[in-house]
């Protein structure tokens, strides 16, 4: 139960705070609690199959294909993977994480797994179309082709930053996902 | 439309997967509740603050910060606002269409978009649980940085 509530206790102290922003302007609460609401809707919606999909691909996926594939020495393959795996999800980035963490167990670089993160922030194909009708196919297709070769140097040069240890490190702290 | 796709996916693989054995689907199961229930306090936490933070900053108060004539500073302020959370683009679009309409620059716009669907300082946190700290921050910084670069040269060709 102390264990529960120091868990949530970010997330209870953002419901209080809520509660203050409600008393002391309450059209500006309920607009708050309406788009929570509306957020937490849109996030339960592809939060499932997200989830069924990562545990799936921890118990089928061997750790020695996901390397072959992913890892080390995956080469261009790696890389294109990673970006088809990021391009076809859905939800908010930070449910990448959690997927994230199972490519980190499995042994996959972590350059690109920072692909898959870059193509799951940028590159969704849902969202891209959703990009166009709300902004025009100019900007979308415009900022599609310059965040390409970003997302490929952002993967490169965060992997290139990290000392060995600390690569190591990662790596051991995702042993426990 | 695409949330039933992933959906047909999932479930159609997890058919599949009971269908090969039934131990291991039970595993997979478990490993799925368990992921998500590791993340659920931090993701209920960031909904509830993002719903507050919308609430507050109205487009017309964004827009009146990050104008078509606002520059620099209106660029400053588009990457300050959209890298303190991370939001999806259901909602982030829908934001920056109508911060357009209300008179937002392109450029600003850009970085606005940008940062908020892969910069999040808000997020941080949860981030750092599965990167560290200096892969975390790296890759945030860079995005920043990148989504800075990226608005300008939009701004050039979306006129």
């Amino acid at each position: 139960m102390k264990n529960l509530l120091k868990r949530y206790r970010f997330f209870l102290v953002m419901l209080l705070i809520l509660a203050g922003v409600a008393v002391f302007d309450t059209a500006l609460g309920l607009k708050a609690t309406q788009m929570s609401w509306d957020n937490l809707l849109d996030l339960m919606a592809v939060v499932p199959p997200i989830f069924i999909l990562l545990g799936l691909l921890d118990v089928w996926v061997p750790r020695e294909v996901m390397i072959r594939l992913t890892g080390e020495n995956s080469g261009f393959i790696g890389v294109a993977l990673s970006f088809l795996l990021g391009s076809f999800a859905a939800g908010p980035l930070y449910a990448a994480f959690p997927v994230a963490g199972i490519m980190l167990k499995k042994g996959s670089k972590l350059s690109n797994i920072m692909v898959f993160i870059g193509a799951w922030s940028t590159t969704k194909i849902p969202l891209l179309l959703f990009e166009a009708t709300a902004m025009g196919w100019t900007f979308m297709l415009g900022r599609l082709i310059l965040n390409l070769p970003v997302i490929l140097i952002i993967g490169f040069l965060v992997e290139k930053s990290m000392p060995k240890q600390d690569l190591a490190q990662i790596y051991q702290s995702a042993e426990s996902f | 439309m695409f949330t039933y796709v992933l959906y047909g996916l999932a479930f159609g693989l997890l058919g599949f997967s009971f269908f090969k054995d039934r131990g291991k689907t039970r595993m997979a199961l478990k490993k799925a509740w368990k992921s998500f229930e590791n993340i659920l306090p931090q993701m209920l936490g960031i909904i509830v603050l993002i719903g507050i933070l919308l609430a507050i900053l109205s487009p017309e108060t964004i827009s009146s910060l990050i104008g078509a004539q606002s520059g620099w500073i209106g660029i400053v302020v588009a990457a300050a606002v959209g890298s303190i959370t991370l939001i999806p683009g259901f909602v982030a679009f829908p934001l920056a269409a109508a911060l357009l309409q209300h008179g937002a620059g392109v450029v600003q716009i850009a970085v606005f978009v940008s940062t908020l669907m892969m910069v999040g300082v808000v997020t941080l946190p949860v981030e750092m649980k599965y990167f560290g700290k200096r892969a975390t921050l790296t890759r945030n910084a860079l995005a920043l940085v990148f989504s800075v670069i990226v608005a300008l040269i939009l701004g050039g060709i979306v006129k």
